[in-house]
């Protein structure tokens, strides 16, 4: 077959240009119409949870009774004060935001200086130490749960922000660690041999040269952590027991989501699952392809 | 350069060592030592009994149970989430064909996969509580919109016939997205002349797909496979907040088994933590085996 069409093709193809299109093109809109039929379909999928969540979050418990997919009457921001003040969203919003900005800044930094050691440093050992972080990538948090909360209570963090931080952190020492290895074994070491001859020091060249060069890559990890630190659901609910005012996000959506099983407020529930998609959507869509870059690379280790 | 290296080593390096050995090494430890004894928590009194746990495990129809929806998720959440996943990856890829000239992706594809990537970016507790909201048999968006077209509707989670499949729907429709983005950045590795030869050689979108794309995405495909089988093996936080296990235990798996064991009405850690290790060990065959069955040779774009 190709060997008959070869000859004629090169002769054939610049004069009927026009005429060839046109079937082409024919197919190509049949081909586009489908693709962009199934591609709207599942955007259509994944937002509607979500929006309607929102417009739900604006009417009336009445409202969400009578016509699940009807529009609002009015705009009720009532709910979001309720959910805000009543449901205490507002604090507990506060609070994970104070855990992992800790949470956050301590894996950075603790995974910044270990990553760097290991790219950049020879000594005994340093093999094991490093498979000894990496591995940490393999292990189901399950099997570490029981003898954590153990862990925990013993050194009396139990239920106090600062244990969750601790433990947040260390759980992500893994990825953080080896996707900044790799980060850091790629940048050049003539700029760090060339500050090293100007009387660089060792903290100064990390501080000075070797940290601003890896700002890419820290900023991928550092959104990658914060997002999972976010989303955290597990680790709040068996080191955060007992003291209300000091829960997580997680838990107490968690919390207005059984209370509303009895009270039967839907409204409140709407608008405090809202209050805490909106930023993270915000965050997502303004960062959007660091976010896609950070979370892939996360998996494909 | 290497003169004074060690205070730096040591300033960095036995902080985050520290953090970790006693917070993840020690409790992963503990929890093999914990998983041979008869502890039941808050007392300090706990009882080697070796393997009795395990033997209990065996004989234990709630566990079998949970493994056995697990092994369900594990056969089906990787399939559907990968052939979707590619599905629409390929859709955004190649949709827009442009005749002989090659392959372009379709419009506004870069749109598609913010949408589409969304449900990654939510906390699986939002995801949960929003689905159960979904899946409401009274006023929810799924039973609202059947009986809107004169249809009746299941009661969803309620019903032990529909909750496990209305679970793995959400398992489903949470990661599809992302994989659409892994998928969609492997493919755009691809080089531009492979598909432009394919073409000229007169094959077909599928014929491309099946022989060229995907032996060419395979690695991807197995890390994807490897990370969905972990997460079908979990399946904790959507099943808790979603069903709890229920109703009678139809969609019940074995980290909610584990959580209620350890942090439930009664505090039976040594055997929770014997679950714990034969999830680990599961976990860790089940990434082994689907490494060792995908290994084919590595292509490299030279």
């Amino acid at each position: 077959m190709t060997t008959l069409d070869q000859p004629t093709r090169p002769v054939a193809a610049p004069a009927s240009t026009a005429g060839r299109d046109r079937p082409v093109r024919r197919e190509l809109g049949v081909a586009n119409t489908l693709s962009h039929g199934f591609l709207l379909l599942w955007a259509l999928l994944t937002v509607l949870p979500l929006l309607w969540m929102f417009i739900s979050s604006f009417k009336t418990n009445g409202e969400i009774l009578a016509d699940p997919w009807g529009l609002p009457g009015a705009l009720h921001l009532d709910n979001w004060a309720r959910a805000w003040t009543g449901a205490h969203i507002g604090r507990y919003f506060l609070n994970s935001l104070v855990v992992v900005a800790g949470s956050v800044s301590l894996t950075m930094l603790m995974g910044a200086t270990a990553a760097y050691v290991f790219a950049r440093y020879e000594f005994r050992g340093r093999q094991v130490v490093y498979y000894l972080f990496v591995g940490g990538l393999m292990f189901p948090v399950f099997l570490a749960l029981v003898p954590l909360f153990f862990v925990v209570r013993n050194a009396g963090l139990f239920g106090t922000w600062a244990g969750l931080i601790l433990v947040y952190a260390a759980y992500s020492l893994p990825f953080t660690v080896f996707f900044l290895t790799a980060f850091f074994r790629t940048l050049p070491t003539s700029v760090a041999e060339a500050a090293m001859v100007d009387g660089c020091g060792h903290f100064r060249l990390f501080f000075r040269v070797m940290l601003p060069m890896a700002r890419p890559g820290l900023i991928s990890v550092a959104i990658f952590n914060f997002l999972s630190h976010w989303n955290q659901f597990l680790l709040p609910q068996v080191l955060m027991q007992g003291d209300e005012s000091k829960w997580m996000l997680a838990q107490g959506l968690f919390a207005l989501s059984v209370s509303q099983g009895y009270a039967g407020d839907y409204a409140r529930l709407f608008a405090g699952l809202s209050i805490a998609v909106l930023p993270v959507l915000a965050v997502y869509v303004a960062f959007q392809r660091q976010v896609q870059a950070g979370l892939t690379a996360g998996q494909l280790k | 350069m290497r003169h004074g290296k060690w205070p730096l080593i040591v300033t960095f390096l036995v902080p985050p060592v520290l953090l970790y050995v006693v917070f993840v090494v020690s409790p992963y430890l503990q929890a093999f030592q914990i998983s041979t004894t008869d502890w039941l928590g808050y007392s300090p009194d706990a009882n080697q009994v070796g393997l009795a746990n395990f033997k209990t495990l065996w004989h234990d129809d709630y566990v079998w149970n949970a493994l056995k929806n697990n092994a369900v998720l594990l056969a089906l959440v990787p399939v559907l989430t990968i052939v979707l996943g590619l599905f629409f990856a390929t859709m955004l890829a190649m949709g827009g064909r442009k005749g002989r000239a090659g392959v372009t992706g379709v419009r506004g594809g870069a749109l598609y996969r913010t949408v589409y990537f969304f449900p990654q970016v939510l906390s699986v507790v939002i995801i949960a509580l929003l689905w159960k909201e979904v899946y409401h048999p009274n006023q929810g968006l799924l039973t609202a919109a059947l009986h809107g077209i004169g249809l009746s509707a299941p009661t969803w989670l309620g019903d032990p016939a529909t909750a496990f499949w209305c679970v793995l729907a959400v398992m489903v429709w949470s990661n599809v997205g992302f994989y659409v983005v892994l998928f969609g950045a492997a493919m755009s590795a691809v080089p531009k002349e492979i598909y432009e030869a394919v073409l000229l050689d007169g094959a077909s979108r599928f014929t491309t797909l099946r022989r060229v794309t995907l032996p060419l995405l395979w690695d991807t495909v197995q890390v994807a496979w490897v990370y969905l089988a972990i997460f079908a093996l979990d399946g904790f936080i959507l099943v808790q907040l979603m069903t709890n296990g229920g109703p009678n235990f139809s969609t019940d798996v074995i980290g909610v088994r584990m959580y209620d064991t350890a942090f439930g009405s009664e505090t039976k850690f040594g055997y929770a933590s014997a679950i714990g290790v034969v999830m680990f060990f599961l976990t860790l065959s089940v990434a082994v085996l689907s490494l060792r069955v995908g290994r084919r040779e590595r292509i490299e774009y030279s």
